[in-house]
């Protein structure tokens, strides 16, 4: 097993020079001239900058000496400077990835909660209204346009019904406690800004459940399928034979046996979720990647997009390799061969 | 052995066809038809001025005006000749794309097979609408742009599903008969492989639809896809948002972007209903 | 020879341990019921092992698990089953699991199947503990799993315990399943095939093993099987199932000797002997009833050649010789039983 994890291990640096070099394409191709990726518009006009870039990125030379600076400079941890904040994107990234990170993993919570719950409640109560009900749901999930239904769920419970804050993770009036972990909930706890706290989990609250919602699906469907294969299996019957009570059953005997596809699917969705985060934090102004994301890519700050780019594929690796691990040693069987 | 008649032979639906299906089916026509006729269904123009500014819906204007004073419900309709066509046309260049390339790495492997194989696994590496964020933004404002993008991002999708499918279906026996017979490569591969192969791209192709409508209207509403003035479904988002109060901006296409990819997905289900019923529930 | 009267009282104590009268089980369909089990008699006492042959789909199993409540979602039980006094049919679903695992315990076919792959040994045959004696602290379960364990032959058990089933060979995983059946002292024993899924000289440890159990423990052991082979060793007495009824019952040497049953016959026959002269092996001609598609008259008649105009028109009664006691019209007028002719000729043909 030590064998796989060595397995993956190394593809990854190869995975990893493909995303770096991919990026570096985008680059090359922007409007045909390189020096739009690496120097705004309005500040083509200043030769000194002009200047400084081509130093620094070597768009004098061709293109395969190009990209090895590229690469270099990656390593150095230099990705540019945006053309918006006029800062290293590095540092950019850096400060937005917690805010990211808070939303992506409550909605994690929330979406695998709701979503193992409802496969429950579908497979037990198979072919009725509740299955029917669960089925819509998780059909909506992954119709709905995020972005609209981020609006809608804003515009209904901000607005119209009052119950909940609008966009931001804090409400502007309160004063943001100092960042230690990035995380609004935890920093405020650390604070012991126990108001603040609670208004940092209120904000949070829409655009999880939101987020959560595109992945509740999938993870239901999933949850349903296995669990309805499951419950068939031979070992039910024999908890059942044992006086073992229906609750017991479905928990402790029958779901106990999925959880391996479902923790992989949950794994999954976090892809799915920084797909969605693009989208949601620019609803609800989350000030996270996704948001710097969408800003960058309206204002063409290319440097950002890219940073993002390779950053968001460096993520999706890792948790990908992650998964797989946790995979194999979740299973018994494989883990004592 | 005496049996007990169950009953006289009636008119019944093959067992595939659901009412989802069927709902599908009808939601899809509906926007098929506002793709080709949308003035069979559209009171007024899209890009004109017919009203008094933000209007609520009414019933002159079904779903009220937007910043511009045109009607939402119109631009809606209109809305369906962006988004169905570069759906299926990005659906179908990635279905040609990645098809080739995963028939040619499953069939002959060798160096470009892994070369194929390694830009499949990259590309899929990156979460793809950062990607095709990254690829919209480098190739210029516009559909078009966004299009490719998203071509992109989706065609190693296919390659990877085809590539599987002609690894398995190589090593069945008529394959060898053919190859026995001295059939030549791409014969084989046209005539004896590729049609086995294409039952879990169709469905897919299908499934997909929805997503690369979703996938479009995103970099629309982000803004890297179409520019105004186009009715594009999410631009209008975009639109809607921006004028947050006046709900029913972002109302009609919000429900239109949900009707079509919902038809296309009941579609989607049916077909793998009809293929492998043994999928079905 | 009396038809359809009481049948006599057998020789436990206080009446029978289990009994079964009438006994249906049936699944809705889109033209009303369909019966699996048509209505079954069973009678067994104490001490006493209870063979129950039939082919798959005769509602064999089917009927014992309706019994104890384990019957599908969607299958309608009717009918009495009497257990230590206790009626069973209809009981509240919290009772009837007191009552399994601890009075009543039941072993399955498939023991790779039958236990959680995921939980150990020891964790599982706790469980039965736990769910029966409530206050049980884990070290004393786990006494009791280990002595469990030896009890049943397993070697090693404080390792054993540790492990999980998939660890286990074929035939000890069917011990702890054993185990888990007995581990709280259960006065019946069911055991649905629970030899089919093993090696044939596995099949005789653990047949062995559950004789050895029952006179440990006095239980009382149902034994569900279609091999005619495994009740021949094994059983007291044997009922013969088709269709959803009690073809034939009596004590297992009475009918080997005596089968009044055409199909009881058939079976017999259709048992491989080395010393056959026959090159070809006999097997009952036709297939059993669909659900749907049950045969008026006896179900049997369509496979029977025996079968005369007034089996195709109404149920045979249930004649009885003692003991002994069989469903057909011509019970007593089937010509005498001989085996090494019945092969030679095929069988039911007499």
């Amino acid at each position: 097993m030590l064998n796989y994890i060595l397995r993956r291990s190394i593809a990854m640096p190869f995975i990893l020079l493909g995303i770096v070099t991919m990026a570096f394409m985008l680059t090359a191709i922007t409007k045909g001239d390189p020096l739009t990726a690496v120097v705004s518009e309005q500040q083509m006009g200043n030769p000194e900058i002009v200047a400084a870039a081509k130093q620094r990125w070597g768009l004098d030379k061709p293109l395969p000496a190009r990209y090895l600076i590229y690469v270099g400079n990656l390593l150095k941890g230099d990705m540019g400077t945006s053309f918006v904040t006029r800062q290293p994107v590095a540092r950019d990234l850096m400060m937005r990835l917690p805010a990211t990170f808070e939303l992506v993993i409550a909605a994690m919570i929330i979406g695998s909660a709701v979503g193992i719950l409802f496969g429950l409640l579908a497979a037990y109560y198979r072919d009725t209204a509740i299955d029917q009900g669960a089925r819509i749901f998780s059909l909506f999930g992954s119709s709905v346009p995020i972005f609209w239904l981020g609006l809608a769920a804003l515009f209904l419970f901000s607005v119209k019904f009052q119950i909940l804050p609008g966009p931001g993770r804090l409400d502007p009036r309160m004063a943001a406690p100092p960042v230690v972990t990035g995380f609004m909930t935890i920093d405020t706890l650390l604070a012991g800004n126990w108001t603040a706290f609670k208004d940092a989990l209120v904000h949070l609250v829409l655009p999880s459940v939101v987020l959560g919602w595109t992945v509740a699906g999938t993870i239901s469907r999933l949850v349903r399928a296995n669990m309805l294969e499951v419950m068939e299996r031979e070992f039910i019957l024999t908890a059942r034979a044992k006086g073992a009570g229906e609750m017991r059953v479905v928990l402790h005997h029958a779901f106990r046996n999925i959880l391996v596809p479902v923790l992989t699917v949950i794994s999954y969705s976090f892809a799915y979720l920084i797909t969605g985060a693009v989208l949601t934090e620019t609803v609800f102004a989350w000030p996270g990647m996704g948001s710097y994301a969408v800003t960058a890519a309206r204002s063409l700050d290319f440097p950002a997009i890219i940073g993002v780019t390779i950053v968001g594929g460096v993520m999706f690796l890792i948790t990908n390799l992650l998964t797989d691990i946790a995979y194999v040693l979740a299973n018994p069987r494989v883990r004592l061969n | 052995m005496a049996m007990v008649q169950t009953g006289s032979a009636r008119f019944r639906l093959p067992v595939w066809v659901s009412p989802a299906l069927i709902v599908g089916g009808v939601v899809v026509l509906f926007w098929l038809i506002a793709t080709l006729f949308p003035y069979w269904i559209a009171p007024h123009d899209p890009f004109d001025m017919v009203g008094r500014r933000l209007q609520a819906p009414s019933s002159s204007f079904l779903m009220g005006t937007d910043a511009l004073g045109r009607d939402v419900f119109s631009r809606t309709v209109h809305g369906a000749r962006y988004s169905l066509p570069i759906a299926l046309l990005v659906v179908a260049s990635a279905v040609v794309i990645g098809s080739a390339a995963g028939a040619i790495a499953g069939y002959r492997g060798g160096f470009v097979g892994n070369v194929i194989m390694r830009l499949v696994d990259i590309t899929l590496s990156f979460p793809p609408i950062l990607l095709a964020m990254a690829v919209a933004a480098s190739l210029g404002p516009g559909l078009f742009s966004a299009a490719i993008a998203m071509v992109v991002v989706w065609w190693p999708v296919y390659a990877r599903l085809m590539r599987a499918q002609v690894l398995e279906v190589r090593e069945r026996e008529h394959v060898e008969a053919a190859v026995a017979a001295g059939a030549g490569n791409f014969r084989i591969l046209t005539k004896h492989i590729l049609p086995l192969c294409w039952t879990p791209i169709l469905i897919s192709a299908s499934m997909d639809l929805g997503q690369v409508i979703l996938l479009a209207a995103s970099l629309s509403f982000i803004g890297l896809g179409a520019t105004p003035p186009t009715p594009e479904w999410g631009a209008m988002i975009s639109d809607g948002a921006r004028n947050f109060y006046n709900w029913w901006i972002a109302f009609g296409p919000g429900m239109a972007i949900l009707t079509a990819v919902l038809g296309f997905n009941f579609i989607g289900d049916g077909l793998r209903d009809y293929f492998d019923p043994r999928s079905a529930k | 020879m009396k038809a359809n009267m009481e049948y006599e009282k057998s020789a436990g104590a206080a009446g029978p341990l289990l009994r079964i009268r009438d006994l249906k089980v049936g699944f809705s369909g889109r033209n009303g019921m369909l019966l699996a089990v048509r209505g079954l008699n069973i009678e067994l006492s104490k001490g006493e092992v209870l063979g129950i042959v039939g082919e798959s789909g005769s509602g064999k199993s089917l009927g014992m698990l309706s019994s104890i409540g384990l019957q599908a979602r969607n299958a309608e039980v009717s009918g009495s089953v009497v257990f230590d006094g206790q009626e069973l049919v209809g009981k509240p679903r919290s009772e009837m699991r007191a009552l399994r695992g601890s009075k009543i315990g039941m072993i399955f076919q498939d023991p790779l199947s039958s236990l959680n792959p995921v939980m150990t040994v020891g964790d599982q045959i706790r469980e039965v503990l736990f769910l029966h004696n409530k206050g049980m602290s884990k070290a004393q379960a786990t006494e009791r799993v280990l002595e469990l364990l030896r009890l049943v032959a397993i070697p090693q058990p404080d390792r054993r315990i540790k492990q999980y089933p998939h660890e286990f060979s074929g035939g000890m995983r069917q011990r702890v399943m054993i185990a888990m059946a007995i581990a709280n002292n259960p006065a019946l024993l069911v055991a649905d095939e629970p030899t089919t899924a093993l090696d044939v000289t596995v099949q005789a440890q653990i047949m062995l093993m559950l004789r050895e159990l029952k006179e440990k423990l006095g239980l009382a052991l149902v034994l569900i099987t279609h091999d005619l082979g495994v009740v021949a060793g094994h059983a007291d007495r044997v009922a013969v199932i088709y269709a959803g009824l009690i073809v034939e019952e009596a004590e297992v040497r009475e009918l080997f000797a005596n089968p009044r049953h055409p199909y009881t016959r058939g079976l017999i026959a259709s048992i491989p002997k080395l010393s056959s002269s026959e090159d070809k092996l006999y097997s009952i001609p036709g297939a059993p009833p669909m659900l749907g598609a049950m045969p008026e008259g006896c179900a049997f008649h369509p496979r029977c050649s025996f079968a005369q105009d007034i089996c195709r028109k109404s149920a045979p009664p249930t004649l009885e010789f003692g003991r002994h006691r069989a469903a057909c019209h011509f019970a007593e007028s089937l010509p005498p039983w001989n085996e090494t002719a019945a092969v030679a000729k095929g069988a039911a043909h007499g």
